[in-house]
């Protein structure tokens, strides 16, 4: 029998709520199949299974918050047998749940009650930071409670009980990312090297690929960019895999966490796995699938746990350069500003280039600022051939 | 299609990507990126969503005409038969 606990989805989570069971007692699971809905400071976590068998009993109810490594349900081998008899069910694997769209307000109304509110994710979002109940909000002409009919927030006076649901709580992101990077900065021995890339090549390839591509198969710039930072990587071990217990383990594969903004203020970095041996294109879908769902708080525990190394990319029509702190327990991340036409001298002459500032933040436990420059010099190799990426 | 349902149109493209802003008012002069901290990943969803949606060819250098929902259904009233 196999004990199936609240695993940790991150450095400073010490416990969460479990929201919803996808499988009951005697449904058969496989590695990889998600079985339950969490929430946490992070938003509504799907946590996956790594061992194959049968749901034995359930021991934690949805709506309660246990801590890490609390035992949630068992899950019986093969030649085991279930409670509720040999014969298992087999289900399918859940499908993963459509993005949130408008939803009630409360709890389902009675029969007689008025029809439910309809409040926008964002509305609700600050009205629970600003403690105030959607039903005792006017709706607009729309019908619809939008952030317009919600005073200007979140403000920090003390609340009546927040609203709980699953989903994406800010000021409780804000928390854990402040709690996550206190203890970067206190225990990690940061360095940082940059190193300005010319990037044209990089951008005049990419042209030349979107005019000849169909809308749907189009790339943006992070993509080759991402797996030139993970083939680069891939050169200096010292800057990809984890510093746990006081010994360095390296990552032989490059699982990349991308550092994600979500509207209304919040952050979180879900990994993409095996950058390293994924073409441009498959990357590109990736990321076009993982952002949106980082955005709805629709991410799975592999995606929380896996990044052996992290990615913050200021992007187009932002600030030259950043000089980001490592989550820990990873051992460097990569911060990228945004690519700017730049006076670049070429031989002889000036000539005007696009430039990225690209950041690299090391662990001196574990590397130093050599490392850092053999990483930035490849990848500016690297970028110089965009084609053979 | 009438200015209101390519605006209509436009706006439900809008919101598939951006789902947890559904039903904000859309200022259909001012761009989507000031308005809603829109960034590079979610326009090329939006613009796949607008091909999709009206099969209409839109090539990178039309970006610049689809950064407001006016400009969007200028542009796409334009295009369509």
């Amino acid at each position: 029998m196999i004990e199936f606990k609240m695993p940790s989805l991150g450095a400073d989570m010490e416990a969460a709520t479990l929201v919803e069971w996808f499988k009951e007692p005697g449904d058969r699971v496989e590695r990889g199949d998600i079985i339950a809905l969490v929430e946490t400071q992070k938003g509504a976590i799907e946590i996956e299974v790594f061992n194959e068998g049968i749901i034995g009993e359930q021991r934690v109810q949805p709506g309660r918050k246990v801590p890490v490594g609390t035992v949630l349900a068992t899950i019986l081998g093969p030649a085991e047998e279930g409670p509720s008899g040999p014969a298992a069910k087999t289900t399918k694997a859940v499908e993963p749940r459509p993005p949130e769209r408008l939803v009630s307000a409360g709890e389902t109304p009675a029969p007689a009650a008025p029809p439910p509110l309809r409040v926008t994710p964002a509305a609700r979002r600050r009205a629970a930071a600003l403690g105030i109940s959607p039903e005792n909000l006017s709706p607009g002409p729309d019908g619809i409670i939008g952030l317009e009919q919600l005073p200007p927030g979140p403000e920090r006076e003390a609340s009546p009980p927040r609203s709980r649901r699953a989903g994406l709580d800010l000021d409780e992101m804000r928390k854990a990312i402040g709690a996550a990077m206190a203890r970067s900065h206190r225990e990690i021995p940061h360095y940082w090297v940059v190193h300005a890339i010319d990037s044209t090549a990089l951008f005049d390839w990419l042209e030349a690929q979107n005019v000849m591509r169909p809308i749907e198969r189009r790339l943006l710039y992070i993509a080759p960019l991402m797996k030139a930072i993970a083939l680069a990587l891939k050169q200096v071990p010292e800057l990809n895999g984890h510093y746990e217990q006081g010994a360095f383990r390296p990552s032989p594969v490059v699982h990349m966490g991308l550092a994600t903004a979500l509207r209304g203020g919040g952050l979180i970095a879900p990994a993409i796995r095996d950058i390293d041996s994924k073409s441009v294109d498959e990357l590109m879908s990736a990321i076009a699938e993982l952002v949106p769902r980082a955005r709805l708080g629709r991410l799975r525990s592999s995606e929380m746990t896996d990044g052996t190394v992290t990615l913050t990319n200021l992007g187009e029509g932002n600030a030259d350069s950043v000089f980001p702190l490592i989550y820990p327990n990873q051992v460097a991340i990569v911060g990228c500003g945004t690519a700017s036409p730049r006076p670049w001298v070429v031989g002889n002459a000036v000539a005007i280039r696009q430039v990225i500032q690209v950041t690299l933040a090391g662990d001196h436990r574990v590397s130093h600022g050599r490392h850092a420059a053999q990483f930035l010099t490849r990848l500016s190799e690297l970028l110089a051939h965009p084609e053979a990426l | 299609m009438t200015d209101a349902e390519l605006s209509d149109l436009v706006a439900r493209s809008f919101y598939a990507v951006a789902p947890d802003i559904e039903g904000e008012p859309i200022d259909p002069n001012k761009s989507f990126r000031a308005q809603f901290e829109i960034d590079s990943m979610d326009f090329l969803n939006f613009v796949i969503g607008l091909h999709k949606a009206t099969g209409v060819e839109i090539l990178e250098r039309d970006y610049p005409d689809l950064q407001t929902l006016s400009g969007a259904v200028a542009f796409l009233r334009q295009r369509l038969p």
